[in-house]
């Protein structure tokens, strides 16, 4: 089977005409993630320094660290965002992430919520939504779209999901900051993806919020793969299995919980604060 | 078939594509357009009060196509949130185009008698250089008044867009493009007549351009196309592709991570607003009867980008109170005080900008809701 991908693909991305890639991510081999000696540089400054990073399927990842550990960096680098200096990023086997623009990424399926929650303001929820849900992306599908009894009962799930039913026909951007955060992971939801990649989703929330967040990532396990970078060390406990901790752009330990916790370089960077 | 009870999922209400008042307002504006002002002008005997002046069609035709890049520049710059300062470029080549076929209508009725355009006499030509090639068929001359804005406006989108190349850096860079083709146009041995441009028209296909019946065609045509502008612009408001667009607007990077590649829907739209351009150049030069490359000066482009901001961006009847307003008020300024129209176009543009932020229609709806 000779995947889409193993085709040369422009750089600047012109050749993705609207490119579907279709095929499954390959996991026979254990990692759906696979990040080797990712090095990325922001004039000089290595903001990545040799990141080598694995992310089992179905697994549940917490990634924490200091401010300017290099999180949203890595996250850029594996949604085609930042091109990394040196390193490979791998999906699955075989999807060579450095090479494929952001929507073709997007397609392969990984789903990112930003750091600074992002949905379109001006847009209904439910649009939303419907922005976000897995299909043809291409122009001409778009300009004859419409919506089966199906789709609209997944967009309903998914509105019950994060809770925002009764909020379907408002602007996003009159929704409160963790309602964004939801509709946010919402629409990651709807593309379907194979690995999320969240960037502090219970920045901002209330206890209850996050507690309800916690839950929502909980029964998402083992359906997807997900990434969490986050801050709130409550949260982490709550969700995690294995904790890697960033610092200056690399790996600075790995494992459990409690291991982390009580891991003495660790606290001197990152927890002891 | 789910389980659930029907109650518990969301079904959005679907918006018609005019209301029952549009439509009314539409349907009024078509007859008028199409049937009355061709009677009052055409049949209705030119001492009779309800006569209209040939002036006066020609103006509002003239309106009218302005309305129709109105209407394109809101596609690109309301929807879409692209600021072109070229697009009176895309409007004077497809003036160009079929300015070509009335040239070669004229015949041999210019003051040389040749078969040649007289500028082309003038410059010890012979022969049609390569580019009029065609140009006698009608039908040529349609299709590249599609064919030349559309593939222009393709290629230099595709670099622009693929280079992401945004902001105020993709306005100037129209500008520049706008400024180019000015430059190249006037040259005489660019074979479009110089800084003279094109004037001094006979016939469209054999019949004469001045003739009411001709001008009451060519203002019923632009009326139509304006409908059809109109219509298209609310097909795509409400279909899928107008949402794509208008998400590219506000959070661009949010929808490439959602899975759209933003170039070939800024290309689309791009390269239609510039083929709705030429439609509208098009049908303006026969009206006015003139084209010359002052059509593409920067200032013209400029002004286009304030008819739109004037009405209202992103609305869909916006765009085209603008166009009106803005050229009402430049008959009139004009006419009366020629010198002061720039100041109050630039003077326009920056209470607008400031106080009015959505245009008439933005300050309508303001008012509309106070008094709720
Ligand atoms: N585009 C850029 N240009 C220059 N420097 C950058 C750029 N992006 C990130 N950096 C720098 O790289 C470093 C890592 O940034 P990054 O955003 O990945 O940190 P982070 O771990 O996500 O931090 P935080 O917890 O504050 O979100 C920071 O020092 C930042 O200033
Ligand atoms: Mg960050």
């Amino acid at each position: 089977m000779k995947p889409a991908h193993d085709e040369p693909l422009n750089p600047s991305g012109a050749s993705s005409i609207g490119h579907v890639v279709t095929e499954a991510v390959d996991t026979s081999h254990g990692p759906i993630l696979y990040l080797d000696d990712i090095t990325v540089s922001f004039d000089g400054f290595k903001a990545l320094n040799k990141l080598t990073l694995t992310v089992d399927e179905g697994e549940l990842r917490c990634i924490i660290g200091p401010n300017g550990a290099g999180k949203t960096t890595m996250m850029d680098v594996i949604t085609g965002k930042t091109r990394p200096d040196a390193g490979s990023a791998f999906f699955g086997q075989s999807i060579d992430l450095t090479r494929l623009t952001e929507a073709e990424i997007a397609h392969a399926g990984i789903g990112r919520k930003f750091q600074k929650p992002t949905v379109f303001e001006n847009h209904t929820v439910f649009e939303n939504l419907e922005l976000a849900i897995k299909t043809d992306k291409r122009v001409w599908a778009s300009l004859r779209a419409r919506l089966g009894d199906e789709q609209l009962d997944r967009i309903s799930e998914t509105l019950r999901t994060i809770d925002l039913l009764e909020q379907a026909d408002r602007a996003a951007g009159l929704l409160s900051h963790g309602q964004k955060q939801w509709l946010e992971i919402g629409m990651l939801l709807m593309q379907e993806p194979q690995l999320l990649l969240l960037d502090e989703p219970v920045a901002g929330m209330t206890d209850e919020e996050t507690a309800k967040t916690a839950q929502l990532l909980k029964t998402l396990e083992g359906s997807c793969s997900i990434v969490v970078v986050e801050h709130d060390m409550e949260f982490i406990d709550e969700i995690a299995s294995t904790v890697t901790v960033l610092h200056e752009g690399s790996v600075l330990a790995e494992g459990g919980m409690n291991e982390i916790k009580s891991d003495e370089r660790v606290i001197e960077v990152y927890l002891g604060r | 078939m789910k389980s659930e009870p029907l109650s518990l999922n969301y079904r959005p209400v679907e918006q018609p594509f005019f209301t029952k008042t549009g439509w009314t307002v539409v349907a009024v504006l078509a007859l008028v357009a199409l049937v009355i002002v061709p009677i009052l002008y055409v049949a209705v005997p030119q001492e009779h009060p309800l006569h209209l002046s040939a002036y006066t069609v020609t103006l509002v035709g003239k309106i009218l196509c302005y309305c129709i890049v109105a209407c394109a520049m809101n596609l690109i710059w309301g929807y879409t949130g692209i600021l072109s300062l070229g697009h009176g470029l895309f409007f004077a080549l497809g003036g160009y185009a079929f300015g070509m076929y009335l040239m070669r209508q004229i015949g041999r009725d210019g003051q040389y008698q040749s078969d040649l355009p007289d500028f082309m006499v003038f410059l010890d030509w012979k022969e049609y250089p390569w580019h009029w090639a065609g140009t006698d068929s009608f039908l040529w001359a349609l299709m590249l008044v599609v064919l030349v804005p559309g593939l222009l406006a393709f290629v230099f989108g595709f670099f622009a867009f693929r280079s992401r190349i945004k902001g105020v850096y993709f306005s100037i860079i129209t500008q520049a493009l706008t400024f180019a083709f000015m430059l190249l146009f006037f040259r005489n041995e660019t074979g479009f007549g110089g800084n003279n441009g094109f004037t001094d028209f006979k016939r469209i296909l054999g019949f004469d351009v001045t003739s009411p019946g001709m001008r009451a065609t060519l203002f019923a045509l632009s009326a139509a196309a304006l409908l059809g502008a109109v219509v298209m612009t609310r097909y795509l408001e409400r279909s899928k592709t107008g949402r794509v667009l208008r998400a590219i607007r506000d959070s661009e990077s949010r929808l490439m991570f959602s899975g759209y590649n933003p170039l070939w829907y800024k290309l689309f739209i791009w390269t239609l607003s510039a083929v709705m351009c030429g439609i509208a150049g098009a049908l303006y030069v026969p009206q006015v009867g003139i084209i010359n490359p002052s059509e593409m000066s920067p200032a013209n482009s400029i002004e286009i980008a304030v008819w739109v901001a004037v009405g209202g961006r992103g609305t869909l009847i916006g765009p085209l109170l603008g166009a009106s307003t803005v050229n009402g008020a430049k008959s009139f300024f004009t006419q009366s005080f020629p010198e002061y129209w720039l100041f109050f176009l630039g003077l326009l543009f920056i209470l607008v900008t400031l106080f009015m932020p959505k245009g008439i229609v933005g300050l309508v709806n303001r008012i509309m809701k106070r008094d709720q």
